[in-house]
């Protein structure tokens, strides 16, 4: 970051001893060494008194007292040869807390459920065998004694959400499962309380022990992709150039800036916050929020967008605080409307629980009037209602779809596919349409170099170096194929180019005009133009947003499985028809300005089609909210990311047939675990209708369904992608 | 039968010892690293001579 002072200060706060602490998230930890490299590289620094590597996540939690600063951390980081970035721990925080408080209330079930079944298994036995009535009591309020301070804790979960759902006027799993378990519990209290030979202890705390593995299984697995998503975004953590009251710029991070502040905006940089032009003239490119791939010319009095590309000029910015803007203003209105339409989709587990739960407790009251109408007694009818209660609490039914949740969304992660939303799996499998944005979705995030193929490659090396020197953007593209230091004395022309002395003979780097070349054939009409000149000798280049590597074979695959495709950019027409015409897509439109997508949206979804959303820029926001599902990729803007169920990673398209793959097979796992669950309580409600079942048969029953549909739900996962029409390399290092 | 009247007690003790160290383990934070607990072990370097 050069000579120029960092202020770290929004990344450092105060741990519970009054010690300075930082949170980092650091870059190429791979093998065990890193672990002591690290931890013992920074707890030499004189004031370091923790260094702690969670190797798991990559994050590295310092603190320090009197003689060390966040400063001498960093620099001594970079020394060991790391790359490491400040990183604010999200508010998931919420999130750890909610699994660590799960964890707990597992482990209380778990306790209490396997002593509770150390001493059923001694009633059962003595049962048919010669257990005294007086030991049989002892043992079943030893069992009570464990089972209602253990259910009262380890329920909390269930009876919480149950009573919310209650509130809201709707039955979701939650309520009979509480009313299984409290049923369970409050017979079992009374039965030994008269003495009677069966009681349901060890039924409900095994209830809650599966359901409750359910629930932080699937918990722990979101919360992995989170943190992973959370570390991106830290990786990508980017700097503004604050102006201080003196003039002098400092470094800060753009999560530091506030409506007011002063920023420079050197050439070739991201802007780091929205705001008005103060000063300057430049061409900044828009390709992230706009999907705009030709540049605007900004000058004094103009909006530029957080995250658009500097040009070749320097800007002096006001920051403006976000949402007073046209575009940003817009894209905010819209997500709030998209938002609100969305939120009506009900979960296929809880649209289960709507239809399963009256019908569950009307069987359980009409076995019991059936029973009473036949001469039962009042004790023995109530004794069979609460069985059929207990029998079909909906234990598999609510593993049905965790389980297979948490299998699948692991398999995603490793196919570089981080889930957001819980019920994006289910909202993906019914998806018949796919939408694409084009720039930085179809296309590379960042643009390549095109050399016609006449070209004198040998020139290439002395302009990549040359290229060096420059700070414009198109110049940056060529500058990565640089192998060697800048030419000394080159001197950048701003607005034309830059020139230096070689051997005698001048090298030029800018613009045609600038070079004196004439316009060449054999380039695409969408691509930027650079020109390279050394005495008489010299070539045009075209630099222009390419296709993902393997953009043509997805899309193609898309469309083998059944799925419509559409395009909806905000580039222009001939650009955006290009791309359409390489990937074969017959329904594309372009110059969509976000208000426009979602009409499209609307349109499509009006015909009966349900759209999968693919977009990154900040324009896609609306839409992504608005689609039936959406994805994103990870360099996508952060607002528009915020909107997508997932988000995917590299430079490859094949995550999205991936997780449109891996979500129908997910699917279809879930139908066949519903299906079992079904399967079940057509076995198992007879049964306890006809009073034919006791704990022992309960404990069987349950366990039994349960492990079923969990070890079916080990089957979903990505399934093998075609072998045709991959392409296994990455043209992208 | 009277033997109930120790094993009972020391068989819910043994369980509510298992269930203290599961949640003090907890608190502590031993289940944030699993991958960086399962490396720490093989490394000899933190031995101070």
């Amino acid at each position: 970051m050069g000579a120029e002072a960092v202020d770290y200060s929004v990344f450092v706060d105060r741990d519970p001893s009054g010690h300075d602490q930082m949170n980092l998230v650091v870059e190429g930890i791979s093998d065990d060494s890193a672990i002591a490299d690290i931890e013992r590289g920074l707890s030499a620094l004189p004031g370091v008194v923790r260094a702690r590597l969670n190797f798991t996540n990559h994050r590295l939690s310092v603190a320090w007292g009197e003689g060390a600063s966040a400063d001498v951390v960093m620099a001594r980081l970079s020394e060991l040869g790391y790359r490491a970035h400040p990183f604010a721990p999200p508010a998931a925080d919420e999130e750890a807390q909610r699994a660590k408080w799960l964890l707990r209330c597992l482990g209380v079930a778990g306790f209490a459920a396997m002593n509770v079944m150390l001493l059923s298994i001694s009633v059962w036995a003595g049962n048919v065998s010669d257990i005294t009535p007086e030991t049989r009591d002892l043992f079943h309020w030893i069992s009570a004694l464990i089972a209602l301070p253990a259910a009262a804790y380890a329920g909390q979960p269930f009876f919480r959400s149950a009573i919310a759902g209650l509130k809201a006027g709707a039955l979701n799993m939650d309520v009979p499962i509480s009313l299984g378990v409290l049923l369970a519990l409050g017979m079992s209290v009374v039965e030994t309380a008269l003495s009677q030979e069966h009681a349901y202890f060890d039924s409900a705390l095994m209830l809650l022990f599966f359901l409750l593995a359910g629930r932080y299984l699937d918990h722990a697995a979101r919360q992995r992709t989170r943190s992973v998503a959370a570390n991106v975004a830290a990786l990508r953590g980017e700097f503004a150039h604050r102006l201080d009251g003196t003039g002098q710029p400092v470094l800060v991070p753009v999560q530091a800036l506030q409506p007011g502040d002063l920023l420079l905006v050197p050439p070739g940089e991201r802007v780091g916050a929205d705001g008005l032009v103060l000063d300057g003239r430049s061409s900044v490119g828009e390709a992230v929020v706009t999907g705009e791939s030709l540049p605007r010319i900004v000058s004094r009095g103009d909006t530029v967008h957080a995250g658009s590309l500097n040009g070749e000029g320097a800007l002096t910015l006001r920051v403006t605080a976000g949402g007073n803007q046209t575009l940003v203003d817009e894209v905010q209105r819209l997500l709030d409307g998209a938002m609100s339409a969305r939120s009506g989709y009900v979960r296929l587990a809880d649209r289960v629980a709507r239809a399963y739960a009256p019908v569950v407790h009307v069987t359980a009251l009409a076995s019991a009037l059936v029973w009473l109408a036949m001469g039962a007694s009042l004790h023995d009818a109530v004794m069979i209602a609460v069985a059929v209660l207990i029998i079909t609490c909906p234990c598999a039914l609510a593993l049905a779809v965790p389980a297979v949740q948490v299998v699948a969304t692991g398999a995603l992660f490793r196919a570089g596919i981080l889930v957001r939303s819980p019920d994006m799996i289910e909202r993906l499998a019914v998806v018949d349409t796919v939408a694409f944005d084009k720039t930085g979705t179809l296309t590379l995030p960042e643009p390549v170099l095109r050399l016609p193929a006449d070209v004198d490659r040998s020139l290439l090396p002395l302009a990549a170096r040359l290229a060096l020197s420059s700070h414009h953007p198109l110049a940056a593209v060529l500058a990565r194929e640089a192998r060697g230091a800048p030419l000394a004395g080159a001197m950048e022309e701003s607005g034309s180019g830059v020139r230096a002395l070689i051997d005698g003979r001048e090298a030029r780097l800018g613009s045609l005009a600038y070079c004196g070349l004439p316009l060449p054939a054999h380039l695409s009409p969408s691509a930027s133009l650079i020109a390279f000149r050394l005495g008489d000798q010299g070539f045009v280049a075209g630099i222009e947003q390419a296709l993902r590597s393997d953009a043509s074979d997805i899309v193609a695959d898309l469309a083998r499985m059944g799925l419509s495709l559409v395009l909806l950019s905000g580039d222009r027409p001939e650009a955006v028809a290009s791309v359409a015409q390489a990937l074969g897509v017959r329904d594309a439109r372009a110059a969509l300005r976000p208000a426009e997508k979602i009409a499209a949206l609307t349109e499509l979804k009006d015909a009966g089609r349900r759209v999968l959303m693919v977009g990154d820029g900040l324009n896609d926001a609306p839409a992504l909210a608005a689609a039936h599902a959406s994805l994103s990729p990870v360099e996508g803007a952060a607002l528009t990311k915020a909107q997508a169920d997932a988000e995917f990673l590299g430079t490859r398209l094949a995550p999205v047939r991936d997780a449109l793959a891996c979500a129908r097979s997910a699917m279809a796992r879930i139908h066949e675990n519903l299906g079992l669950a079904l399967l079940y309580n057509l076995i198992a409600v007879p049964l306890a209708v006809g009073g034919y079942v006791t704990p022992l048969v309960a404990a069987l029953a349950m366990s039994g369904s349960s492990i079923l549909v969990t070890l079916n739900a080990l089957r979903a996962g990505v399934p093998k992608a075609p072998a045709a029409g991959t392409t296994p390399r990455e043209r992208h290092p | 039968m009277s033997v109930l009247l120790y094993l009972v007690p020391m068989a819910l003790a043994l369980g509510l010892a298992g269930l203290f160290a599961f949640l003090w383990s907890l608190r502590a934070g031993q289940y944030e690293d699993m991958d960086g607990a399962a490396r720490r072990i093989l490394s000899d370097e933190d031995v101070r001579k």
